[in-house]
Parts: C-alpha cells; structure tokens; sequence
C-alpha cells in the first residue's frame, strides 16, 4: 500500500483549480461586481460622452474645410471677435442671474412646501415639479406663444391696466430677461426638491435648541438651516451652472439669439457658426470655451465640498 | 463502406458542363438586380405633395429594378442642415440628399459632379437662372440638379382689397393675370408711399427684420435693388460703399412704417400677419395664402402674388432653390443620376409642382409657365407672376455674389438685417458700416 498515489496532472491541477478560485474569488469581491454592473454604463459613457468630447476637441484644432491641423488658431480667431465677447458676457450673465434666481425661489418655496401638513404635501410637490418635467423645448414654445412679438397674451392682459406693449423678444434688455424668466421657470424646481429632501434631514432637534436659545427664525435659518443645507446647496448650485450654461433650446426658441444677437450663448452661438454656417471648428471651438470655466467653478466648489466633508 | 472515386476525366467533364449549363441558362433578373438607392427628399408643407415625389420614384425604381429607400426629412428645427452635418462627417447615410441653398457649396468636396446629366436636363428643360449656376456649380461643375421642391420665389403677396383703398395700387392691373405685368411705377418710391399709407391706416407691411430666412431674404433683394453688396464676387469688402448708404438710408425709412416689433420676427411672424388680416403687404411664398385659403378664407381672397418693386439698380426678388445632390461616398451613383435624370422629366416636374399647389418652383425656363399658376385660386390667378413668367425680375440671393462660403454667413448671421436695425436704432452710419466690415472680414476666414 501506498500512502500517496500518482498523480501526474497534479501540480497543473492545483494551478487551475487556484486559477478557477482566483477567478471565483475576484467575482466574488464587491468591487468586481459593481464594475461589471456598470460596465454597459461606462461602455455608454464612452460612447456617448468621452469619444464625442474627444472628436470635439479634434475638431476644434482644425481649419474651417476641416483639412488642416491649426493648433488653437481657431480660439486666436474667436479672441479677435467682438461677437464672441458678447456672446461670452451674455452666457455668464444669463447663467449666474438664472442660477441665483432659481436657487433663491426655490429655497423659499422649499421652505413653504416644508410647512405644509404631510398629506396635501405631496399634490404641492407633484404641481410644483410641473414646469420641470414638461420637456423644455415643449413647454418654450408654450411661452413663445405668450410672449409673441404681435400677439402676446401677456401684452393682451396688460392692456387692459394701460400697461404695454412690451417688446418682450424684440428688445435686448427684455428679450434678455425673457429667456432668464423661462429659465428660472424651468429649474427652479430641481432646487426646490432638492432643498426639501435636504431640509427634511436637518434634526428637529437643533431647531428645538436653538428655539431654547431665543434664536427668532432668521436666526433659525441663518445658524441652523444654511449650515446643514451647505453641502446640497452647492452641489446644486455647481449642477445648474453646468446646465445653464450649456442650455440651448431655450434660447434657440424663444429668440434664436436676437435681437442684434443680445441673446445669443455658448450653445446657440456654435449652432449658429458650425452649423448653420457651416464651419463647424469654429461651432466646436466656441462649445468648448465653456469647459474651463465650468472646470473652475467645479473645481472651487468640489473641493468646498471635500473640505467640509473632512472636517465633519 | 465502399467509396466511390472521382476519376480526373469524370471531374474534367463535370466541370465542363456545369460551366456551360451556367453559361447557357437564361439570365433571370432579380427583382432589385440593379442594388440600392437612398434618398432624402426635402419634407413638404404642403399636406399631400411628397405623395407626388415618392410616386415617381416608385416608378422609376420598378422600372429600373432598384430598391429605393425615401425619407422625408424636415427643414423645421433645422433637422435637414444637422442631418446634412452628420451624414458629412461619417461619410455615410443617404445616396442623394435635397440640399438647402447654400448647402452644395459647403459640401462641395464630398459631392460628385453631375455635368454629365445636367446637359441633357439643360437642353430638355431650357436655361437656370443665374442664382442656381451661382448655388449649384463650382468652377463650372455642376454640384447638384436643381430640385424643384422646396424652391421658392420669396416676393410680394399683398391684399387686392388694403392695397387699394389705403394705397391706392390696384395690383391686379399692375400684374394682370394671364398678360405682361404693367409695372413700370412699382419703384422703391411708390412702394414707401404705400407703406406709409397703410400703416396710416392700421394695416402696416409685414416685413421682418429679424435673423430667419425670410427677413434677410428681403433685406437681400432690397440692397441689391441698390446694387449694395457687402462682399463682391472675388471676395473683396464693398461695405463702405453709396450703395450700401443708400439701402440703408431706405430701410430706415421703410422700419418707420412697419410693426413696431419687427426686430423679432421670425419666419412664422409674416405668416400670421397676413392670414389676421393685420396687414397689407407680405414678402414670402404662397405657402401663407395657402394657410389663408384653409384658415381665413375671405383674406385669402383677397391675396395677389406679384414681382417686387425696382430700385435704382433694377427688380431683384429673392430666390431660394434646393438641390438633389449625390454623395461621393454614394455606392450607386450611376443609379442616383437615372433617378435624378427621371424626377427632372418635364412631366414629373410638373406632377411635383401641381402637387404642391403651385408652391414649388422649377428652375428651368421653359418650366414657368404651367397650368398649376394659371389655375390656382382663390382668387383665380393669383398666382400667374409668381413663377417670374416674363423675367421682369432678376432672381437673386441675399448676400450673393460674394463667394459662397463667404456669402452663407452673411446669410446666416444675418448681417444685412442687423446692419438696418443698428442704424435705424440711432447708431451712426460709419459706425455701422465699421461693424458689418468687421464682421464681413471674420466671414473670410478659411
């Protein structure tokens, strides 16, 4: 009798089998199974989102028949241009006003829906959350209708009080805050469901002690509410600056950036040069123009964010 | 298991043979042996004409034994221009796509060159005008064959009854149907005096100023009645020109008479405008007297197309053509030209026209003056002149002749349009020349 028999396949045996169960162990690890789980996403993002960036940037480097490398000769020519200047100051103005506006109405109306008792609760949030489910460019055109240049239902109810006609598209201050309005209209929403789930978190109980303290409801706001709501105010506020400054429907329905193109931003401007104007570079140098100052306002607010997160 | 062996003089004779039973055997056709074609047809407004276009594709596709794919594809939300883009940059998508106006120049490199089938079509059909040769050739070669849907004379339609009363022009006289229009007083000077009139009246001309098509269309056909262009044909600046003075100096007389919201209309505004019965005067194709017909009856009634009025430098209407153009990546172009060649037969031509109720409008000379323009009513005539039947009118595009690529973006970035409403807003002349020459200068990049 022997105490081991032979085996000959046995050292190669053992290296499969730790293979198998390397194998087994890595699919095993959470790790793995989440990345397999959003690997058709990441597969999707590649697709959709990095290859095209990537092609944006190619594009942005070559001439306008698209058959010469030119380096950032495209940015060179958009820096000498009055028109993109304008088109510059009018996306910062446009996003920094609507953004600020939409946060604002939203944290009051948050507040508001806040205070409403838990049953009607959620009929205020469904209404409110309206403009901001109804697709943008359907519900741009509903406001087009109201501010037609010839027959405003606006300027129609406002005739009656002596008021008007406004030129509502047709003059840059008011074609201006026309298209802020729409905006603000839109997202105002998004924070404000946003700034209710984040008010929902706050503990009742600092506002019983700060009640205790004879904190008055400014106070309350100022030292409880704002302090705990930091962080969700400002990812928020660095995901609607991304949007609204990348918005285009908007403003492509309800003037087409005009007049004198006093509407016109980063979006619709591109359109305007790439595409209808067939240079498409230059369209893909202007859309471009936007990444470093969303990357900044990320970056500042990001890191904010971390900061905080560090120090609690 | 016995196996049967294959001799060397078996396999010989086999080969032989089959060969010659397949050389032999009668060539039976498949019913698409001569492959596939894709088309994109410019989708019509007119409810029922792309009907007449897909008929005489079908036709030619069974006669010719070609699986023929159409699609319609839409010039609203500029979803033909995007697709153009994209078709362009991956080299792949339809064999013939209708392209807008300026479209077969800024794709000229990927298009192939139709010279062979434009002779024949030219020699069958008569002369183009000098708009088309301007849009569609580059150094002589022909980029596309002009597509009559789509193409569109951009002039006058005005109310018989306003223009009348508060003008007093009778536009029926001035172009009478079925005879040579009478038009000798239809200057820039009368026509400001009936803008004036009627919008004394409270029924002011419809004419945009905005930054769509049919704003700078008309801006276009009014500073070349100066003979004002911003570019010339070898690309040089013309801005600071008397010619371009004076088109202003007249579009801020004409701003005065308009609608006080002009600066933001679109292409829809003029439109309205007519069929509310709010005005006299529009520039624009039959397209909003065919929403008249069907939504204000008694306005459309009273609807007259006619020919633009003559400035200094002569009569100059805008014209916007469409061609079917053939990709270079095309894998059937011998195909895509028969097809081309059978949709620019006289009588396809006039079946697509009659289709969209006189809409459409042939390029050729011997193809302006169908029946379609002659019958079309209410009321009866209405559109006789709308084809340019004497040639009493030069068809023009705005911002031509500027090089093409030069000329698409004053075009699009609506620089004339811009230009008349920067003066009539108070700015001073040489600082709005200063402008557009800087802006015409940009447009030169290459």
């Amino acid at each position: 009798m022997v105490d081991v028999t032979f085996q000959p396949n046995r050292v190669a045996g053992a290296q499969a089998t730790r293979k198998r169960g390397g194998l087994r162990n890595a699919l095993r690890r959470k790790s793995t199974v989440a990345f397999v789980m959003t690997l058709p996403l990441i597969l999707l993002i590649l697709i959709l989102v990095v290859y095209p960036a990537f092609y944006s940037l190619h594009l942005a480097t070559l001439n306008k028949s698209m058959a010469k490398f030119v380096g950032f000769g495209n940015f060179e020519f958009l820096f000498k241009r009055d028109t993109f200047w304008l088109v510059v100051k009018q996306s910062c103005i446009f996003a920094i006003s609507a953004v600020v506006f939409k946060a604002l109405i939203g944290f009051i109306v948050a507040h508001f829906v806040h205070n409403v008792p838990a049953k009607k609760q959620r009929k205020w949030r469904g209404m409110l959350l309206v403009p901001w489910v109804i697709p943008p460019a359907m519900s741009t055109l509903a406001w087009l209708w109201l501010f037609d240049p010839s027959y405003s239902a606006f300027n129609y109810t406002l005739s009656f009080f002596g008021i008007g006609p406004i030129p509502w598209t047709g003059d840059a201050m008011w074609a201006r805050f026309s298209v802020i309005l729409v905006n603000v209209w839109y997202g105002a929403p998004f924070f404000m469901i946003m700034y209710l789930a984040a008010l929902k978190s706050v503990p009742e109980q600092l506002y019983e002690a700060a009640a205790i303290d004879g904190a008055n409801w400014w106070q309350r706001i100022w030292y409880v509410t704002l302090p705990m709501m930091r962080n969700i105010i400002a990812i928020t506020t660095l995901f609607s600056l991304i949007v609204t400054f990348a918005n285009f429907d908007i403003v492509r329905i309800l003037t087409a950036g005009g007049p004198l193109d006093h509407t016109h931003i980063f979006a619709t401007w591109a359109f305007r040069v790439g595409i209808e104007g067939s240079d498409v570079p230059l369209g893909a140098s202007v859309s471009l123009f936007m990444v470093p100052i969303l990357a900044v306002a990320a970056i500042f607010i990001l890191r904010d964010i971390s900061k905080r997160g560090n120090e609690a | 298991m016995s196996r049967k062996k294959l001799s060397r003089r078996q396999f010989v004779a086999a080969t032989a043979l089959s060969s010659a039973a397949l050389i032999t055997a009668p060539y039976v056709r498949g019913a698409y042996a001569a492959g596939k074609l894709s088309m994109a047809f410019w989708d019509h407004w007119v409810p029922g004409a792309n009907k007449a276009s897909e008929e005489l594709v079908k036709a030619w596709a069974e006669k010719e034994k070609v699986e023929v794919t159409i699609d319609y594809v839409p010039s609203q939300g500029n979803k033909n221009i995007l697709t153009i883009a994209a078709e362009a940059q991956a080299k792949s998508g339809h064999d013939i796509f209708a392209m807008p106006t300026w479209w077969c120049h800024s794709n000229s490199e990927q298009l192939e060159r139709v010279d062979d089938i434009m002779g024949p079509i030219i020699a069958e059909n008569g002369a183009v005008n000098g708009t088309v040769q301007y849009l569609g050739q580059l150094d002589g070669k022909w980029l596309g064959v002009p597509a009559s849907v789509g193409s569109q004379i951009k002039g006058p339609c005005s109310r018989i009854d306003l223009m009348k009363k508060h003008a007093g022009i009778d536009v029926q006289e001035m172009y009478p149907a079925g005879s040579p229009p009478k038009a000798d007083n239809w200057t820039f000077d009368t026509f400001l005096k009936a803008a004036e009139a009627c919008h004394k009246a409270g029924f002011p001309f419809g004419i945009g100023l905005g930054e769509t098509s049919d704003n700078v269309d008309t801006a276009g056909a009014i500073f070349q009645s100066f003979g004002a262009h911003l570019v010339d044909a070898k690309g040089n600046l013309t801005v600071k020109t008397d010619a371009v003075r004076q088109a202003l100096e007249f579009y801020k007389k004409l701003i005065g008479f308009l609608p006080p919201d002009v600066s933001a209309w679109d292409d829809a505004s003029n439109n309205k405008w007519l069929v509310s019965g709010k005005g006299a005067l529009i520039m624009n194709p039959p397209s909003a007297w065919a929403v008249a017909k069907r939504d204000a009856p008694q306005v459309a009634e009273q609807c007259w197309t006619h020919g633009f009025p003559a400035g200094p430098k002569g009569r100059f209407a805008p014209y916007l053509p469409y061609f079917w153009s053939i990709w270079n990546f095309s894998k059937n172009k011998e195909a895509a030209k028969s097809l081309l060649v059978h949709l620019s037969k006289p009588a396809s031509i006039e079946k697509m026209c009659v289709a969209s109720g006189g809409y459409d409008l042939p390029a050729y000379e011997k193809l302006t003056t169908l029946k379609v323009w002659q019958e079309e009513g209410p009321p009866k005539g209405t559109l006789f002149h709308y084809p340019n039947p004497y040639k009493h009118q030069t068809l023009s595009i705005a911002a031509s002749p500027a090089p093409p690529k030069v000329a698409q973006q004053i075009y699009f970035q609506a620089t004339l349009t811009k230009m008349c409403l920067r003066y009539h807003q108070g700015e001073a002349m040489e600082k709005t020349l200063a402008w557009a020459e800087g802006e015409c200068e940009g447009f030169m990049r290459s």
